[in-house]
């Protein structure tokens, strides 16, 4: 996660809500603003032509242009009142070259005709000033054009066309129902993002996209007066590719159970009440023994035990050393992968990668170097498979291809390699949660994603959680507070002994996954069902200071 | 151009302010301009150069404020934006918490801005970046770099005569070095508003040797150690909680600054007598911004001394709530310390363990400011004064008030930068008793 503007941040964050870096990056605008067209198709390929042309009069033997408007919409309450309406719109051009088999990155906010050409002339003269103390050159995975296309995100209610005050009324209706609760404090927000991407290259693709996403959120606090204590529960929402609809509720989308959670479709009001009671349990919960229990993760908790332990370390660039100074390396070396046989997980741990899953964060139809979205498998029957390589990774592993996930948070940062949704197949015999638990003799039962921490090669995790519940010779037996897991990844999976089916399969995410320097923000879901693990390693969190 | 003068950003400014109609009206500019290079395996990966310029009004009538942008600066393009901030205002919901514009104030110039590091070039940073990898090969080691320079300003306007402007540069470089068989890393970090005090060739030097220092780790049991935590090291753990000095979440009774029964910490002592924290715009080892966005000039203050809470930040509105004076959120922070060099501190240690870095530290309780995270690049095992051998990494849950109620000692302060935020800070060298060490982790 990325903390470079984090003071700006943290007048902005005040909730807790972690921002995607474009937010702190836009220029905040009107409402009505983002509803605006911006630039014609046509023009943008004649800019980008220009841009390409440019280029290749400088020596680049390869371009690509990406000429994007990053729209950002963020509201943010707390109790009774309105904190922030930001409206922010972010315009410009990031050309890539390769010159002298060099790699050169250049971008302006100034989209005319005669700056889009110098653009890509200062993106070639870094490539050639590089090249100079270059012994390697860059080898592209071929790609073939696709000429003129586009892709939008199958969206039923654009939230930038929902009116503010909306939005304002909706996270009023939440805070009231959690004062009303006897909450303390809480605060909501809702965040809608459109990326409005066009990709060219001197492959010969023009590509523009449309894209979606939206993370409605509350935190909801209660201050227990006599000790001073207070504690937290966060909404079990998900950040989502979708439009507003997500905060339309159906009832056969919501999971019942010790809370209900939600697939596909969101009921804030519902969580607000249920968060604000889950606080009251936590104020009196009691605090965990620590030791070795039996976990059942629901997937509000896992997609982020996911993210960290398996979506980053089979990330090629980080297999290589690319992220050595910053994100760091992986345990996953390629003598593991060409082995056939490294025993990642149990025999039930299937995973995939992907960027078409409907509603995901990850899903595009193109990735930001011009290559089609697909899925593939990473962790088959337990064994290590594959990794996430784009176009000039992808000869390293022996693909002849791109898995296209290639990605630049905004026009002004350079693409390059990010994860796609990573994901834990559901299990294929039919099991539900309840008869899980009911094989539990020491367990715990964590719902929603806490705090989270892993070393650089990605052995070494400690994850905590929204709620904690005892389980007790198969059967739930009341809330437990200041728990943390501790392990190693590779024992932790091999450690996976039950996967609930398909019915529970459900997506978590983030807007924020980081990697890179300058950091970057990502936006990614990861799926699951309600899985099990045993004998993991529990300690207790509380201090006095 | 991305980077204005102080009298063409005060001129622009000027008229911006003149089209408006509004209660009150601030306008605020900023431009920025900057590059970067990145490598790894010794050779460079990607690398780029960006520049950007916009403007920014927010318009306010009574209590409805509205903010519009742009970034096109001929007089019809600047009036449409005042008028569009207006209309705006006119359609927002009341803040009851919208304080009025600050009038005029004088304010010192600032010294963060070195001509320089403005100077540098894609030639340059490849020269810096070449010298760092010929270090690596020469050791035997992979290099995995990054040096980024950016040159910005902010000047801000406001209709009560307010004009303040800080133009800045700053340069960062960051180095790990690795021997091939993934067994041994080093690492180094520097950061400075002057490209002349920056040496690739020397913080290279000192990642390597911690590399090859690194080599053959033990695994020791995990337990509380005495432990010296490096700048590097030790400002990451403290800038979790320099976030923290903030008077209205204290008073809200949601922060570890929350006293118990309700209020705040101010004047209580919270940790060591060694421990003395404070900013200083004009310190010439780190120089910062000498106004804030609310328009307050930003003095030496400060936070924490000789362990007694001083003062907590309090915005102009919260202050009002509270009947004091607004305190503005500090611009840098400085932490006292003694002479001690690194080395001294060893000398010093019976038994300890030597912290090079830490990494990925995530709050695990804002109430007790616990924090999880773990060694990285260099941790060493101390024995009667001496590195004995280096020691697996661990993982760590401690809080950073607990830590400064255990320092043994601090050594001379040093200017570093936060391996995740990059921002610089003053930090001693600190070796601390009883830090907890809670499991191993296998990763080099």
């Amino acid at each position: 996660m990325n903390r470079k503007d984090f003071l700006k941040m943290s007048a902005l964050t005040a909730g807790g809500f972690v921002l995607p870096k474009s937010f702190l990056f836009g220029n905040p605008v009107d409402a009505m603003e983002l509803l605006n067209e911006g630039m014609d198709v046509g023009m943008k390929k004649q800019l980008s032509d220009a841009a390409l042309t440019a280029a290749r009069a400088k020596g680049a033997s390869y371009a690509d242009v990406r000429i994007g408007r990053y729209l950002n919409q963020f509201v943010s309450t707390r109790e009774k009142r309105v904190q922030g309406i930001a409206n922010t719109e972010s315009f410009g051009v990031g050309i890539r070259v390769i010159a002298n088999g060099c790699w050169g990155f250049a971008a302006s906010n100034n989209v005319t005709k005669e700056n889009i050409a110098k653009t890509a002339e200062r993106a070639v003269a870094v490539a050639k000033a590089n090249s100079k103390i270059q012994a390697n050159t860059v080898q592209l995975a071929p790609q073939k054009g696709y000429g003129e296309v586009a892709w939008k995100s199958p969206i039923e209610k654009n939230a930038f066309e929902v009116p503010v005050k909306d939005k304002v009324d909706l996270l009023m209706t939440v805070n009231s129902a959690a004062m009303a609760g006897g909450a303390n404090f809480v605060n909501s927000a809702i965040l809608a993002v459109n990326e409005q991407k066009y990709f060219a290259s001197t492959d010969g693709s023009y590509i523009d996209q449309d894209v979606h996403r939206l993370f409605p959120t509350f935190t909801v606090t209660k201050i227990d007066k006599a000790s001073g204590k207070f504690e937290t529960r966060k909404s079990l929402s998900s950040p989502v590719g979708m439009g507003y609809e997500y905060l339309t509720p159906l009832p056969n989308t919501k999971v019942q159970g010790i809370v209900t959670r939600y697939k596909d479709r969101y009921d804030i009001l519902e969580d607000v009440k249920n968060a604000t009671a889950d606080v009251d349990q936590k104020l009196k919960a009691k605090t965990v023994e620590p030791g070795k229990y039996d976990l059942v993760l629901d997937p509000s908790h896992l997609w982020l035990t996911i993210h960290e332990s398996v979506a980053h370390p089979t990330e090629l660039d980080r297999v290589l050393g690319y992220e050595a100074n910053y994100a760091g390396t992986s345990f996953l070396t390629l003598d593991k992968w060409q082995s056939k046989n490294f025993k990642f997980g149990s025999d039930i741990v299937n995973i995939h990668a992907d960027k078409l899953q409907k509603g995901s964060l990850g899903a595009v139809g193109y990735d930001d170097e011009g290559v089609k979205t697909k899925e593939w498998e990473i962790i088959k029957d337990g064994i290590l498979v594959n990794y996430q390589a784009i176009r000039d990774q992808a000869h390293i592993i022996g693909l002849k291809e791109s898995q296209g996930c290639c990605y630049a948070q905004t026009w002004a940062d350079v693409q390059f390699q990010r994860m796609p949704n990573v994901s834990l197949v559901p299990g294929k015999a039919k099991l539900s949660v309840d008869d899980m638990i009911k094989n539990v003799e020491k367990g715990i039962y964590i719902i929603g994603d806490g705090s989270f921490s892993i070393d650089q090669q990605r052995y070494n995790f400690q994850f905590g959680g929204q709620t904690f519940y005892e389980i007790k010779n198969g059967k739930i037996a009341g809330m437990l507070k200041d728990v943390a897991y501790q392990a190693n990844t590779r024992e932790f999976w091999n450690s996976c002994v039950a996967i609930a089916d398909e019915s529970d399969y459900r997506l978590g995410g983030a807007f924020n996954d980081g990697k890179g320097q300058p950091a970057q923000s990502n936006a990614v879901s990861h799926g699951s069902s309600t899985t099990r693990f045993n004998g993991v390693n529990v300690i207790n969190t509380a201090r006095k200071i | 151009m991305a980077i204005l003068n102080k009298e063409e950003a005060q001129a622009l400014l000027k008229k911006v302010v003149a089209f408006s109609k509004a209660d009150e009206c601030e306008v605020s500019l900023t431009g920025s301009e900057g590059g970067n290079i990145r490598y790894a395996r010794n050779a460079i990966s990607t690398s780029g150069d960006i520049s950007t310029l916009s403007l920014g009004v927010t318009s306010t009538y009574g209590k409805k404020s509205g903010t519009a942008t742009i970034n096109e600066f001929d007089d019809k393009s600047l009036e449409k934006v005042v008028r569009r901030s207006e209309e705006l205002a006119q359609l927002a919901p009341e803040n009851p918490e919208y304080m009025p514009l600050l009038g005029p104030a004088t304010f010192k110039e600032s010294i963060t801005y070195v001509p320089a590091t403005a100077a540098m070039t894609p030639e340059s940073r490849a020269d810096a970046v070449a010298k760092s990898i010929n270090v690596a090969k020469e050791a035997k080691l992979e290099a995995a770099g990054y040096l980024e320079n950016t040159t910005g300003f902010r000047a801000v306007a406001n209709s009560k005569g307010l004009f303040a402007y800080n133009n800045d540069t700053d340069v960062i470089f960051t180095i790990t070095t690795r021997n091939e068989a993934g067994t041994a890393s080093g690492y180094a970090a520097k950061g400075y508003n002057d490209v002349t005090k920056l040496d690739t060739f020397t913080a290279t030097k000192t990642a390597a040797s911690k590399a090859n220092g690194s080599l053959g780790a033990k695994a020791i049991e995990p337990g509380k150690y005495t432990v010296i935590l490096e700048p590097v090291a030790a400002v990451y753990m403290l800038e979790n909680m320099f976030r923290g000095l903030d008077a209205r979440s204290a008073d809200e009774g949601r922060s570890f600054m929350s006293k118990p029964g309700g209020g705040n910490r101010k004047g209580e002592k919270l940790m060591d007598d060694k421990v003395t924290i404070y900013s200083d715009p004009f310190n010439p080892e780190l120089p910062a911004g000498t106004w804030n966005g609310e328009g307050f000039p930003l003095e030496k203050m400060n936070w924490i001394d000789k362990g007694v809470v001083k003062n907590l930040s309090y915005s102009q509105y919260w202050a009002k709530q509270k009947g004091v004076k607004p305190v503005p959120f500090p611009s840098n922070i400085i932490m006292e310390g003694g002479t001690a060099t690194t080395e001294e501190l060893i000398k010093s240690t019976e038994r300890g363990i030597l912290v090079s870095r830490l990494w990925y530290i995530r709050m695990v309780d804002p109430q007790t400011l616990l924090l999880t995270g773990l060694t990285r690049d260099g941790t060493f095992y101390i024995e009667n004064g001496q590195i004995k051998y280096p020691v697996k990494n661990f993982r760590f849950n401690e809080s950073p008030v607990i830590m400064l109620n255990n320092v043994e000692a601090l050594g001379k302060p040093e200017r570093t930068i936060s391996v995740e935020s990059y921002r610089s800070y003053l930090i001693p060298p600190m070796k601390i008793r009883d830090f907890t060490f809670t499991s191993l982790s296998d990763a080099v």
